[in-house]
């Protein structure tokens, strides 16, 4: 409560979990996992947007946080979707079965 | 205030690289829970309680909620009871229960301490963003809401039964 804290280890923070989420989608070859490192980057950018904002004190940072959200919704019901699809045609969640197209 | 926020801190990044590291997709699931809510408390610590509110009631209680739809979805037949008898036991559960404990006590910590803001930098709270919202950023509240209609649309025709493929099969 006496000191503040300081808000560039939020920066190292997101910095630390976003890495993390690209570490994830780099190396799963399952395509949940890589959803789920998908959304661990979207998070870690949205805390990097409110630790901005709360630096500065202004909303802006927690408005763009509301814009990530809403695109996380979006990008991860549409990635569910074509994931369910994907497991009825080649019956696997391994990102590297669908390397082929058909033509 | 310092110490809830490298406490979180810490939360947050062992749990997300459990989720990164998890051979089960439940349990990578239940680690990534406990990473959303880590991330909740330290907004809540920063003077965003808004943000914090919506990141748990958003992503944890939709946006996760849906990946375990689809994850049980995926596992239907007798495989789903022998998952549901593993995912009882301790281990799956013992170590996103130590973690959430962790933050259980240091909200409680911070509610009885000095609420939200307490770090020092000063509350934005839902009011102020409301407005910034609906005025300097109106625009992209349109686009937003035209996103989430495209992917409403998208994962509704991506999610049907494909009709003229069955019937070419058949």
């Amino acid at each position: 409560m006496t000191a503040s804290v300081n808000l560039d280890h939020g920066l190292i923070l997101a910095a630390a979990l976003f890495v993390l989420g690209l570490f994830g989608v780099l190396a799963r070859r399952n395509i949940i996992f890589i959803l789920l490192s998908i959304e661990v980057m979207l998070n870690a950018a949205g805390l990097a947007f409110v630790v901005a904002g709360a630096k500065w004190g202004e909303t802006d940072g927690q408005v763009m946080f509301i814009f990530i959200l809403a695109m996380a919704a979006a990008e991860v019901s549409v990635g569910l979707a074509l994931m369910l699809r994907m497991y009825h045609m080649l019956k696997t969640l391994d990102a590297d079965a669908a390397g082929s197209m058909k033509g | 205030m310092n110490a809830v926020f490298y406490l979180s801190a810490f939360v947050a990044v062992i749990s997300t690289i459990m989720v990164i590291t998890r051979v089960n997709a439940v349990h990578a699931l239940l680690y990534f829970i406990v990473s959303l809510l880590s991330v909740a408390l330290i907004f809540f610590v920063l003077g965003a309680p808004f943000i914090a509110a919506l990141e748990v009631i958003i992503y944890a209680g939709a946006i996760l909620v849906l990946f375990v739809f689809v994850i049980m979805l995926l596992n239907i037949g007798s495989e789903a009871a022998e998952k549901e008898k593993q995912l009882l036991s301790p281990q799956a559960w013992t170590g996103p229960a130590l973690l959430a404990a962790v933050l259980l006590a240091e909200l409680i910590y911070v509610l009885v301490k000095g609420g939200s803001g307490a770090g020092g930098i000063g509350i934005i709270g839902p009011k102020q963003v409301g407005v910034s919202l609906l005025t300097k950023y109106v625009i992209g509240v349109e686009l937003a809401s035209m996103l989430l209609l495209a992917g409403l649309v998208g994962a509704y025709h991506l999610g049907k039964r494909d009709r003229t493929k069955k019937r070419r099969t058949a």
